[in-house]
């Protein structure tokens, strides 16, 4: 059988021109085959059509810091809206001199958030520095300590109220939601049921109906002469809500733990309590990061809502401002701004949650 | 062997006797806290003379209902008006729901597609869609309809036969003719003969092996029966135009601008998430797959039809139905509208009789109705479609 | 490997080639992945290809069934030459069939309907014959009594046989194996092999990617090496593995028989 060897010294062959640099790229990614050039041509001219306006009214006939009238004789967008009522829009009713101290509770959750990111600083410090945080944080927003001038928290809006709404929300709906899960597991039939009943009929109805019922009927169910506050109120719905959502998130997690987990942790003599806080639940809760994050960005996303409690969230201050008559009729402008600030929150999450879902299925 | 049999083991050492005690515990605390809670909401509602029970059912409503699928007025009854809002929610939900599965797959193909502009623009959409609240968007295009768009004077008229203005969307449709009637029993007749066909075919296609152009086939019988009966009837053209009266449009299909906002709010959400559903699905068939089926010289729509899509749409399905009861529950959000969906009407209600737990307990069974119809849907589908494994 | 299940590799092949390659080079962007590959098979010839993972010995095959695209140079199968012409490519994969490393079975459907999947779909046979082609090619691969079972139900030796056969269902003239035994258990690789030693037997036309030495020297009738894109050397197994002529055919020999 004759050999077939190649020849060993040869000249560097090329690959075909169009099928690589610029032009392969064209080629292969816009338009390999009639129908993807097609493809291409539509998308391009749809582009033209739709997002060339956009972009002139959004930037070469906008107005950037003028008053309404100027804004009304102007024909592109109107950003003034955003620029004058900058502070009323991010801090609600919160009195003007004092707004420095959400300004710095709001600093505060963006430092911890971001030292949070990295996971190899996942230990009790951390825990610490959180719980000093949430302490200081509301410390700052409530006043009345430390020679702080006391706000009444009907006046508390804006974003502050956005953040605390959803990061309380989460942090209170997480160990009810562990609990929640462990009971659903659990052996004795009353629990499991009782548990089953709570996580179905929460997640069964939609958010606004809790909210309409922490609203409205809590005020009834305690007895005369107690209240709570609105915003208290809400944020209960708001836990109780998530609380049902992350029980079933770690549910998963917890069916995810093999058998052989359980009995090892038997056969070395822990008891139930023991057993899930030292061997269990940090392995579960650790494999569904991922949902878990999902669901705090559905937290902020859900926080929204209380619009229509008439809570002077984010989305309830943009509304006032609009409801001036010097700015109406420029909507479009404000909910463009506050889908922007909904968008960055939520997009840096969900990506968070991706790169930490790639780091984990490596192995970490 | 000394006899260990059973020393008497006190109670509450025993594990057994311990569960009985600790969920007989469980049960008292929560019995008396819910007995606390009821009683005190008694005691309230007697002191702010609220009545309770489902008595105001029957009583007059008077409010009215700005759209409504049946016939209604303000000298209905709760229980009517209630029932409207259902039906709106449903209205709103079926097609929602039909929009958003037609987008939602389209986008995730997309997504996906060959063509590096195709899919980055759909990553786009899903990625901003997906990431600003859903109530956000829904006011955002309310708010298009009522400061963006013109009075209906000056109505813009983007394509022969429809109207866009801040009053709403107008839209030319056939006259109603008997025709019509004829043409929906052509097209149930028709899907009824395409089952028959493609029972015959793959009997046919298993005793001899030839093929039928059974897709083309059905296309043309669902497109020509109610055609051949349009033409039967007369060929009726007339249409129904909508035609500004004064401040309005009469005539044609008129949509209001709450409906619309609505839809297009819960749809373009909805879609982004049923598009990440979808491509999640297809990803889910390994590339072996593909390889294997062309390695044995199956065409690309066989390929589809019969190797990737029922693998693709085993991930699908249940995501996709958890979308769909999403949308139902989101549907709720109409309030903030004032389109009149089963809670705006529940809320209406609930102000107008003060009787709030009545009111809310009613919301909560209709999305739990809803929300246990999808749960069953999707654990019957879950058994039946699992692989067989060892 | 012991010299029973040996196939006489010294009848003479048939002069007429099946596959011809001629000058082929592929490039993934600007990797030259084959380089100027120059290949003639003979009817019923049995090649068995080895050589370092990243040569190219992968795409090499997978370009003869156009799962790979080349560039350059010409693929012809049985007279049959494969361009951007998908009747041509339809052809080509009728008659050469595919044994993939991670048998890639369909898993929602059941053994027997993997195995008439092809033929009927394909080449348009009534059910009833596609049915009994297949439980001729399952008992072919000792695994008849697994017909009506889930490929999630077998084990991938079991797999990997009923993989064989559904390739087998199509009657193809060239069976192509991507490293067939590579994900199996040890003691699974020997029922994959004893059919590929049948099959050879019956006189299948076979090229074959693998690192199974003890195969390659009881069945093959050729032995290539290839390395960096090129086949670097080619031979009788008899002689591949006594007289190496290349440095590069002799340190991968010295670091897989030890």
């Amino acid at each position: 059988m004759e050999d077939i060897i190649q020849k060993t010294s040869k000249e560097e062959i090329k690959p075909p021109v169009v099928s690589v640099g610029v032009i392969g790229w064209i080629k292969a990614n816009l338009f390999n085959g009639w129908f993807n050039s097609a493809l291409t041509i539509v998308t391009l001219f749809f582009l033209w059509e739709t997002v060339l306006p956009f972009f002139r009214w959004a930037f070469i006939d906008s107005v950037w810091n003028t008053t309404g009238q100027v804004c009304r004789d102007a024909g592109g967008a109107c950003w003034s809206v955003i620029s004058s009522n900058f502070r009323f829009i991010l801090f609600g009713f919160y009195p003007y001199d004092l707004q420095w101290r959400p300004l710095l509770a709001m600093i505060i959750l963006f430092v911890l958030l971001f030292f949070s990111q990295n996971r190899k600083l996942w230990k009790k410090p951390l825990a610490y520095a959180w719980i000093a945080g949430l302490f200081i944080m509301g410390l700052l927003l409530r006043g009345g300590l430390f020679g702080l001038d006391p706000v009444e928290s009907t006046q508390w809006g804006g974003l502050p109220l956005t953040l605390l709404l959803s990061v309380f929300g989460l942090t209170a709906a997480y160990p009810l939601g562990v609990v929640l899960a462990l009971g659903r597991q659990s052996k004795m039939r009353a629990v499991k049921t009782l548990c089953i009943v709570y996580i179905e009929l929460i997640r069964g109805v939609p958010l606004i109906s809790l909210l309409f019922m922490s609203s409205i009927i809590f005020p009834l169910l305690l007895p005369e002469g107690v209240t709570i506050n609105k915003i208290l109120r809400a944020q209960v719905a708001i836990i109780l809500f998530t609380a049902a959502y992350i029980a079933e998130v770690v549910r998963g997690g917890l069916q995810g733990m093999s058998r052989g987990q359980y009995e090892a942790a038997e056969s070395i003599g822990l008891n139930y309590y023991q057993t899930m806080r030292l061997v269990i639940l940090p392995q579960a809760l650790k494999i569904v990061i991922p949902p878990t994050v999902s669901q705090l960005i559905s937290a902020f996303k859900d926080t929204s809502l209380v619009v229509i409690i008439a809570l002077y969230d984010l989305l309830k201050t943009t509304q006032t401002v609009l409801s001036n008559p010097e700015w109406m009729g420029f909507s479009r402008e404000a909910y463009v701004f506050v889908g922007i600030l909904y968008f960055l929150g939520c997009f840096s999450m969900s990506n968070y949650s991706r790169k930490l879902e790639k780091e984990l299925s490596r192995g970490n | 062997m000394k006899n260990t049999v059973s020393e008497k083991v006190p109670f509450w050492l025993d594990p057994k006797k311990r569960a009985i005690l600790f969920q007989f515990i469980t049960l008292c605390m929560v019995g008396l806290l819910g007995y606390y809670l009821v009683s005190n909401t008694l005691h309230n509602l007697e002191k702010q003379s609220i009545a309770t029970g489902f008595g105001f059912i029957h009583q007059e409503s008077s409010f009215e209902i700005g759209e409504s699928l049946i016939d209604y007025s303000a000298a209905s009854s709760y229980g009517r008006a209630l029932i409207v809002g259902a039906l709106n929610t449903l209205y709103v939900s079926f097609i929602g729901i039909f929009i958003t599965v037609t987008l939602g797959t389209f986008m995730g193909v997309a997504r996906l597609s060959t063509n590096w502009l195709v899919s980055r623009l759909a990553a786009i959409y899903i990625e901003v869609m997906q990431n600003i609240p859903v109530l956000l968007q829904l006011f955002f295009w309310y708010a298009i309809f009522y400061e963006t768009l013109p009075s209906p004077r000056h109505a813009l008229h983007p394509i022969a036969g429809v109207f866009l203005c801040n009053r709403g969307v107008a839209f030319t449709v056939p006259k109603t003719h008997p025709a019509h009637a004829y043409m929906a029993i052509a097209f149930l007749a028709g899907c009824i003969i395409v089952y028959l066909v493609r029972r015959w075919s793959k009997k046919r296609q298993e005793r001899t092996g030839q093929l039928f152009p059974v897709f083309r086939v059905s296309v043309g019988i669902l497109l020509g029966l109610p055609l051949l009966t349009w033409w039967m009837a007369g060929a009726p053209t007339e249409l129904n135009m909508p035609k500004l009266v004064g401040f309005n449009f009469i005539g044609g299909l008129n949509l209001s601008p709450e409906f619309i906002a609505l839809l297009l709010g819960l749809v373009l959400y909805t879609a982004a998430f049923v598009a990440e559903a979808v491509r999640a699905g297809i990803q889910s068939v390994s590339k072996g797959q593909t390889e294997a089926a062309m390695s044995l010289g199956l065409r690309p729509p066989t390929v589809l039809n019969l190797v990737i899509l029922p693998q693709a749409l085993r991930v699908i399905i249940p995501p996709l139905t958890s979308q769909m009861l999403n949308l139902t529950k989101n549907s709720s959000l109409a309030v903030a509208i004032g389109f009149p969906d089963f809670v705006s009407v529940a809320n209406t209600t609930i102000n107008q009789t003060g009787q709030a737990v009545e009111g809310v307990a009613l919301i909560m069974l209709v999305y739990l109705f809803f929300s246990l119809l999808t749960s069953a849907f999707m654990n019957w589908y879950n058994k039946k479609m699992a692989l067989v494994e060892r | 490997m012991d010299t029973e299940s040996s196939v006489t590799t010294e009848q003479t092949l048939s002069d007429e080639a099946i596959i011809e390659i001629i000058d082929m080079h592929k490039w993934f962007g600007d990797f030259h992945v084959l380089q100027g590959i120059n290949l003639t098979v003979h009817k019923q010839e049995r090649i068995v290809i080895c050589g370092p993972s990243g040569s190219g010995k992968s795409t090499l095959i997978r370009c003869i069934n156009r799962l790979e695209e080349h560039q350059r140079g010409r693929i012809v199968v049985d007279g049959i030459e494969l361009t951007n012409n998908i009747k041509n490519i339809e052809k080509v994969r009728t008659e050469v069939g595919m044994v993939f490393q991670h048998f890639n079975l369909f898993p929602h459907l059941s053994i027997i309907e993997n195995l008439t999947l092809g033929p009927i779909w394909v080449r348009k046979v009534p059910k009833k014959e596609a049915e009994e082609n297949a439980m001729y090619y399952l008992e072919k691969v000792h695994i008849a009594e697994q017909a009506r079972k889930y490929p999630g139900q077998l084990s991938g030796g079991q797999q990997q046989r009923v993989a064989i056969a559904r390739s087998l269902c199509m009657n193809p003239k060239v069976m192509l194996f991507d490293e067939p035994t590579s994900a199996l258990d040890p003691e699974m690789i020997k029922e994959v092999l004893d059919v590929m030693i049948d099959l050879a037997r019956e006189g299948m036309t076979m090229i074959v990617v693998s690192h199974e030495m003890g195969f390659a020297k009881s069945v093959a009738h050729r032995v290539l090496f290839m390395d960096f894109g090129q086949i670097v050397e080619g031979n009788t197994p008899h002689e591949f593995f006594e007289n190496p002529q290349h440095d590069r055919t002799k340190l991968f020999l010295s670091q897989i028989l030890h």
